[in-house]
């Protein structure tokens, strides 16, 4: 059986975790190619919503990377956005799929070996947790 | 507003058990405005109940929407073509918009999304606290604009009590007590008047006590 290769959806904010996995790409740091990169503005935009509807299309993980606490180019979208993934973690839990499914994390602009890292380590992290409940469920629903 | 809270999913999922197609809705008012029933929610509890029920090999088709008030006959109308489509309304209206649907749709089982909790007011982002019970015979121009009834626990009409300690009510230390908020606020104003007079004992026939209440407005019948 083929191991299993979770997709993983990154919300990025536009000025470092962005500029930080583009970074990574030019120094020739390698981070798994499943992390798929959405580019935001703020990670203060990635609503409870935009969290939950990836999960529910099939994502098997999802990262949030914004600036440092206190380094938000909006004041504190990176803090209300830690808060909306501590939210859906436990409601993660409440649907039975894993709360450790959703992550934040922070890093700067310059920091492309930040993100190369957390990338492989949520990646390993997803890996060993299993696919998403929700896909192989529906597969049985189809059935 | 009206002030609600959503329902553990384990609830709703007991509710959703026997059917596999409903259509979830959202009122654009009250539940909106405390996060709990609008359309972000709609979408957000959706997307929740999918997931358990497909993670249980379970298929629930949920379709979305979102009225402008759950709790007005003309925009409840506006489900009356599609609600055949659908074994049952999940709606995350407040008891007042829950029983207009069931009302208006007698053959359609309509279940709560959301627990109904009080009338409030924001204290600050992601923070409601009661304010109004509907006593009906409002007094909040004796009291300072703080009501006795919602915010003193004991509900008196002559306080404090005995337990009213450093401005707090005994019931819990992070709660302030009403009279002592009313006695600042009367204090603040020059109306310490106000205050000397006992406030006679409340009739609550016009609160819950009287059975269940109506308005009815002569000049607006049609
Ligand atoms: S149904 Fe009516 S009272 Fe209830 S939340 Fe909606 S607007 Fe408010
Ligand atoms: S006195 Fe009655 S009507 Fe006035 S705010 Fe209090 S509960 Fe509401």
């Amino acid at each position: 059986m083929r191991a299993f290769e979770p997709i993983i959806v990154a919300f990025a904010c536009e000025y470092c975790a962005y500029t930080a996995a583009d970074m990574a790409g030019s120094l020739g740091m390698s981070y798994p190619p499943n992390v798929k990169i959405i580019r935001v503005p703020c990670t203060g935009k990635v609503d409870t919503l935009h969290l939950m509807r990836a999960l529910q299309k099939g994502a098997d993980g999802v990262l949030v990377a914004g600036c440092y606490l206190g380094d938000c180019h909006y004041k504190n979208g990176n803090l209300r956005a830690q808060q909306r993934v501590g939210y859906v973690s436990r409601l993660l839990d409440e649907i039975g799929i894993g709360g450790e499914r959703v992550m934040m994390t922070f890093m700067s602009a310059g920091q492309g070996n930040v993100f190369a890292q957390v990338a492989n380590e949520f990646t390993e992290k997803i890996r060993n947790l299993g696919p998403n409940p929700v896909k192989l469920g529906a597969g049985k629903a189809a059935a | 507003m009206i002030t609600a809270v959503r329902k553990p999913l384990e609830e709703i999922m007991g509710f959703a058990a026997p059917y596999s197609r409903v259509l979830l809705l959202g009122c654009n008012e009250c539940v909106t405005v405390c996060y709990a029933g609008g359309r972000k929610e709609v979408g957000i509890l959706a997307s929740a109940l999918s997931m358990a029920f497909l993670k249980e090999g379970k298929k629930l088709d949920i379709v979305e929407q979102t009225l402008e008030r759950q709790c007005d006959p003309e925009y409840v109308e506006e489900i009356a073509q599609t609600i055949d489509q659908y074994d049952a309304v999940f709606s995350m209206a407040c008891g007042c918009g829950v029983q207009t649907v069931a009302g208006r749709y007698k053959d359609k089982p309509v279940f709560p999304m959301v627990n109904t909790m009080f009338m409030g007011a924001s204290e600050r982002q992601g923070v409601w606290a009661e304010r109004c019970a509907g006593c009906g015979d409002c007094v909040l121009g004796r009291t300072g604009g703080v009501c006795p009834v919602a915010r003193c626990s004991k509900r008196i009409f002559n306080g404090p009590c005995g337990g009213s300690t450093k401005g707090k009510c005994e019931i819990d230390p992070g709660v302030d007590c009403a009279w002592q908020l009313i006695w600042d606020r009367l204090k603040a104003l020059g109306r310490t008047d106000l205050y000397s007079e006992i406030i006679p004992a409340k009739d609550w026939r016009s609160a819950k006590d009287g059975g269940p209440r109506r308005i009815v407005r002569e000049d607006l019948l049609s």
